[in-house]
């Protein structure tokens, strides 16, 4: 029993949650919150596929949740809206359907995802986040120009799938599926990267010719990396429509890919847990450094030299994010975590789970 | 009366006429040679002559401008490296390229991707395929590692291991997949003379225990002529000599060649 204490812990802390949030303990705010870590847990451990395990860099990962956050959105009008005409699918069907919706979304993300998939295969580093730079601007500029599915004032009307599951049972629906769907990226992620045919993943980031030499099938292992981590991403950008409820191109662009970005070189490259922790310190980070109060603070040296300077939060927060990144970068290169996983730094720590 | 049988089977692998320009340099130029199954044979040369071209050629890293190679009779043309790895062709590298954040049972298990059977939803699902298969895989990276005596580092990394033993981990490697055909990129490279001689026993050793075809490249000769019952030189991507130890390194062409030419 004792092997499985965290586990367990861990399950009774969702369902506390959850029980939180259904009897109002916890207020909305506080729900977003949450939901939001969950979110960001799933891009920073997705990208952590490509360039932590990889060793591949890419920053448009934003693009692919954009994909799975309009696909999904646009799913959900059409099965339980009205804005492109009656209803496809009758409202009880949705509590089903919404994982469903997700999941298609994420696989559209993850097709897309060979815009570059397929020119990794010869070109790496630079070239390749380059490549995934301007795979970010095609897909947000597609989007912008499709007028059918709103161009760039944005999409929504996805609250409606959300109220529709309301409606069958008064709960907080949306936390109940970050939760599950957190898990389930976790748990795709830890099983493919530590079975041998995952391992081929880490072959081609420490040495690509002797992966090849050795017959791992780099190109193969490539594509399956990059359309695992673009389709959960996809996964999280479908939530994250449904969260808000609206949708807009602008809101995925470079400074969205950048955020997952900072979490995978805050946790550590390759490590699967420092990409969590770092999530859930970035995102709580992010919401302190939106009080004002908070902001006043750390600025009020600034103050004596510009005294007519007055920052909001909301723009010191891009000051105070790079600058981490910096302080991270120049005092610990390797990330929280570096490449090694939470168990392999508090050996007694792994007395008390089993992740399998 | 059994080795008769075997030397009538067809060559291990056998290359006709194989050429590769890079752009106007030819680095290989009609080059044919065939290895029959155990036989235990070198490849010679100073430097730059197109050894490793030649390794990287036959391991389908560059497809040939010229001429074709066959690995038991099968044509590599147009193979990726993966596939002519799989086709039984294992080799090390000049330089030792292991993965070295990878513990060193990691290592071998890895190198038997091409034999794992299972994909992508078997290794997340984890079927009853996928456990049988890396059962058997690491049943079969730790029997290597017994028998080359590594067992002891099976945990560890081996950027933390000697400079030898890295050697060795690195044909144990290579070996892991049952291959036919062993390619030996200068295995003796930065050894001392007491880690070369064990080097020696270890490949003579492995030519016997592997049933498997060896060809190396090296540049210490008394590792060759020690070793290779056949031996091939080459210059400037021109075949210069063969045939045995004792008549190679008596031709005049040879000693021209690594020597240079005494009328200058």
């Amino acid at each position: 029993m004792k092997k499985y204490t965290l586990n367990i812990l861990l399950v009774i802390f969702a369902i506390g949650l959850l029980f939180a949030a259904h009897f109002r303990m916890i207020d909305g705010y506080i729900q977003i919150v949450v939901m939001t870590i969950g979110i960001n847990i799933m891009m920073s451990t997705s990208l952590n596929l490509v360039n932590g395990n990889m060793g591949e860099f890419t920053c448009g990962h934003a693009a692919f949740m954009c994909i799975g956050a309009y696909i999904s959105s646009i799913l959900s009008v059409l099965c339980f809206g009205s804005h492109f005409g009656e209803p496809l699918l009758p409202a009880a069907s949705v509590v089903i359907v919404f994982p469903i919706i997700l999941l298609i979304g994420g696989v559209v993300a993850a097709i897309s995802s060979l815009l570059v998939s397929i020119p990794s295969f010869k070109t790496r580093d630079d070239y390749l986040a380059i490549i995934s730079i301007a795979v970010n601007y095609m897909i947000i500029s597609a989007i912008q120009n499709m007028d059918f599915i709103g161009g760039s004032r944005g999409f929504q009307g996805m609250k409606g799938t959300v109220w529709a599951m309301v409606d069958i049972f008064d709960g907080p629906w949306m936390l109940f599926w970050v939760i599950n769907f957190t898990v389930f990226t976790i748990w795709v992620i830890r099983r493919f990267i530590s079975s041998t045919y995952g391992k081929g993943v880490n072959a081609i980031c420490q040495d690509e010719v002797a992966a090849e030499i050795m017959s791992v099938n780099t190109n193969k292992i490539k594509i399956i990396n990059f359309m695992l981590a673009a389709g959960l991403a996809g996964c999280a950008g479908g939530l994250y429509a449904h969260i808000i409820g609206y949708v807009n191109p602008q809101s995925f662009n470079i400074l969205k890919s950048t955020e997952a970005l900072v979490m995978v070189y805050l946790g550590g490259m390759g490590s699967l847990s420092g990409a969590i922790m770092s999530a859930i310190i970035f995102t709580g980070l992010l919401e302190v450094l939106r009080s004002q109060a908070i902001i006043d603070i750390l600025i009020s040296p600034a103050t004596f030299v510009f005294p007519d300077w007055e920052p909001t939060a909301g723009v010191i927060k891009w000051v105070m994010i790079p600058l981490l990144l910096i302080i991270v970068m120049q005092f610990r290169p390797e990330g929280i975590m570096g490449n090694r996983e939470l168990g392999d730094v508090f050996p007694w720590l792994k007395k008390f789970y089993r992740f399998k | 009366m059994q080795t008769q049988a075997k030397t009538n089977e067809s060559p291990v692998m056998e290359i006709r006429g194989l050429t590769q320009n890079f752009g106007g340099l030819k680095a290989v130029s009609d080059f044919n040679v065939q290895l029959k199954k155990n036989e235990l044979s070198g490849l010679i040369g100073p430097n730059g002559a197109g050894k490793t071209t030649i390794f990287n050629l036959v391991s389908g890293f560059y497809q040939p401008s010229e001429g074709e190679i066959l690995i038991g009779g099968v044509p590599t043309a147009g193979l990726k490296p993966h596939k002519v790895t799989s086709l039984g062709v294992g080799r090390t590298f000049q330089n030792i390229r292991l993965w070295n954040d990878m513990t060193v049972l990691d290592n071998i298990r890895v190198a038997q991707h091409s034999q794992l059977n299972y994909g992508f939803f078997h290794s997340v699902i984890r079927s009853k395929l996928y456990h049988q298969r890396e059962k058997e895989i690491t049943e079969n990276a730790s029997e290597l590692l017994n028998v080359f005596d590594l067992m002891k580092y099976a945990d560890d990394f081996p950027k933390n291991l000697p400079y030898g033993t890295q050697r060795k981990l690195e044909i144990a490697r290579a070996l892991s997949s049952h291959p036919k055909l062993l390619l030996l990129d200068e295995p003796a490279a930065g050894l001392n003379s007491a880690d070369s001689k064990d080097l020696i026993r270890l490949i003579r050793w492995i030519h016997e225990t592997f049933d498997v075809t060896i060809w190396m490249i090296e540049h210490h000769m008394d590792v060759m002529m020690e070793l290779c019952t056949q031996i091939k030189v080459i210059d400037f991507g021109e075949t210069i000599a063969e045939g045995s130890a004792e008549h190679v390194r008596n031709h005049p062409a040879v000693m021209t060649a690594y020597l240079g030419d005494e009328n200058i």
